[in-house]
């Protein structure tokens, strides 16, 4: 695997060394914007700090970042597997259409806004710790995982969900989440919703070393738009 | 050196911020901050680029800073026979510069040490600060091509169009040493940009670094002017300045307090806070509502003792802070947190509306009328 020293590096320049190469680790990043965009079949470790918009429409391949992201990672990305070492900023996996994204702490205001699922395309969140605002603000499908390992009170923050009309956003946490949108159903998991989301569950344990059974034996809500009439007053009253 | 848009228009800009604050009072290199800025070069456009220093004159610590622009020698003059009148000048000079290749078409930029001359200001019946503020308000909206862009004690605002590692290297930033530093790169959006009206905006020692757009500006500002402000600069981030110097130097509320005016917690959220805290978020929404600032921003408020760090309730903006030791770090991006110390630790994004506020250890401030983080836990 080729090795690329960042430093100083403009991050057109970067992009184009990044394209040369299948299996590449960038050391001393710091803040070059957009690697792994728009690529579909790469090996890419990052050392340091990757700028703003990470595996952008990314369509395949495998981003790990030793360190925290900034905003916008996974921005439409349609598929591949991005893992983060640490935490990442806010919208992260804006309008993603597929593929996977590991968050080993926290996600910041806007995850996974706009997130949809079509066919066999379905995007997975995992997020470690808690997430910002607005997590899942307008989902349209895919699920959102939110660990909470620290065991924090306030997992999501507010507007969690809000317009969502698709896909399901579930919650470690002891009890329900408060001030949710009206417009979301909210019911505590059992066994047959647990068993969708173990495989990620243990695939996230397995890279940042925590304990399933720890996690899985504790209770989850999960969220899913009340699809009576999901585009009642969504956006003005009707 | 021109002014763009002589009428009420509104400049928007998506843009660069940092600081960092020592709270035990080290001396920080400007160095520093303009290697920051360099790795963020992507959120600015070449068209604005500024800093400001705290702690970067103990020699003249007791006298006010005033750093001027002035369009031609004509404008040098008026403002200079109208400080003479107005003030004692201790000391005047240009400020030292360094010629870079991507910095042109620069103002003449003067600095005075100055003091309110003792008759005058006796006879005014104004308080030291007051009567310097109307001063700087004077000059800037009455004398032709001359602004007064710093006008603090111990501290300066540099600023001016190019980027802001280059604009830290044209005033030679790496000479002076400070406490605290904010930095700004700017992106205007609807109109130029001009030397005016790159960041910090400040009046005395309160600065001012903005990412983001301010979208309540005209009401905002027509609110100050009643006040005698005058928004003469015509960019959005302008009033934040003016607002923040009105709550906290004239209105005798915290920091945290005016945070909890222009980014005042949702009426859902007050509703779900103790008693106590939701009196005074209350009372400060209802007292004040037209200084609520809507629209999306990431500020840095430098003054002399302190710093804070505050996003929009929405949080539309970026934001990290960081820490090492007693040193704080901010910024829009973490890379350039880590520039400015690799060592740094304790990431974190300080939620919409969450005032972080350092300040020198031993430095007297008012203390808070209660707690107004509206973040305790259980809150949500």
């Amino acid at each position: 695997m080729k090795t690329i020293n960042c430093e100083k590096l403009d991050f057109s320049k970067l992009g184009e060394l990044i394209r040369e190469e299948k299996e590449v680790e960038l050391i001393n990043c710091e803040g070059q914007r957009f690697i792994g965009a728009g690529t579909e079949n790469k090996k890419i470790i990052i050392n340091g700090v990757p700028g703003n918009g990470l595996a952008s429409f990314m369509s395949g391949g495998e981003i790990t970042v030793r360190g925290n992201v900034q905003d916008q990672a996974c921005d439409t990305m349609n598929d591949g597997n991005v893992v983060i070492y640490g935490s990442a900023g806010d919208a992260t996996g804006y309008a993603m259409r597929g593929g996977t994204i590991y968050i080993e702490g926290k996600a910041g205001y806007r995850t996974g806004i706009h997130i949809k699922e079509y066919g066999d395309k379905k995007p997975v969140i995992v997020i470690g710790e808690t997430a910002g605002s607005f997590l899942g603000e307008y989902q349209a499908g895919g699920i959102i995982i939110v660990l909470n390992r620290k065991d924090d009170k306030s997992p999501v923050g507010f507007f969690c969900g809000t317009g969502m009309h698709g896909g399901k956003i579930v919650i470690r946490c002891a009890k329900e989440p408060k001030n949710l949108s009206p417009k979301i159903r909210i019911k505590k998991a059992n066994e047959e919703d647990l068993k969708e989301i173990k495989r990620y569950v243990f695939k996230f344990c397995e890279y940042f070393s925590e304990d399933a059974n720890r996690l899985l034996n504790s209770d989850f809500y999960i969220l899913t738009p009340d699809s009576e009439n999901p585009y009642k007053e969504l956006y003005v009253q009707n | 050196m021109y002014k763009e848009g002589e009428n009420e228009t509104k400049i928007s800009s998506g843009c660069a911020i940092a600081g960092v604050f020592s709270e035990v009072g080290e001396m920080i290199s400007g160095g520093i901050i303009t290697e920051a800025m360099r790795t963020m070069r992507e959120r600015s456009n070449g068209l604005g680029g500024g800093f400001a220093g705290y702690g970067i004159y103990p020699q003249y610590k007791d006298y006010y800073a005033f750093h001027v622009f002035y369009s031609d020698k004509e404008s040098k003059k008026a403002c200079e026979d109208y400080l003479d009148e107005k003030f004692e000048i201790i000391n005047l000079s240009k400020i030292p510069v360094r010629k870079n290749p991507h910095v042109t078409d620069e103002p003449l930029i003067w600095r005075y040490f100055v003091m309110p001359d003792h008759n005058l200001l006796r006879d005014s019946q104004l308080d030291e600060r007051e009567y310097v503020a109307r001063c700087v308000i004077k000059i800037n909206n009455e004398i032709k091509g001359a602004y007064v862009f710093s006008s603090g004690k111990n501290m300066g605002c540099f600023k001016g169009v190019g980027y802001p590692e280059d604009i830290g290297d044209y005033f030679k930033l790496e000479e002076y040493s400070g406490y605290g530093w904010t930095a700004h790169g700017r992106y205007p959006t609807n109109t130029p940009g001009w030397w005016g009206g790159a960041h910090p905006f400040s009046l005395l020692d309160l600065s001012v670094v903005h990412n983001g757009e301010i979208s309540s500006y005209d009401a905002n500002r027509r609110f100050i002017e009643m006040f005698g402000y005058k928004c003469t600069l015509l960019t959005d981030t302008e009033v934040i300045t003016y607002a923040l110097d009105f709550l906290v130097r004239k209105k005798g509320l915290t920091m945290s307090e005016a945070a909890a005016v222009i980014a005042a917690p949702f009426w859902t959220t007050i509703e779900n806070m103790s008693d106590e805290r939701r009196d005074v978020c209350n009372y400060l929404r209802k007292e004040f509502p037209s200084l609520l600032m809507t629209g999306p921003f990431s500020i840095l408020v430098g003054w002399n003792g302190g710093m804070m760090a505050l996003n929009d309730r929405l949080k539309l903006r970026s934001m990290v802070t960081a820490r090492n030791g007693s040193r704080a770090y901010f910024a829009s991006e973490e890379c350039a947190i880590r520039k400015m110390d690799e060592n740094s630790v304790d990431f974190f994004a300080p939620r919409g509306g969450e005032p972080i506020i350092v300040t020198l250890k031993g430095e007297k401030s008012n203390p808070p009328i209660t707690n107004l983080n509206c973040f305790a836990e259980g809150d949500i």
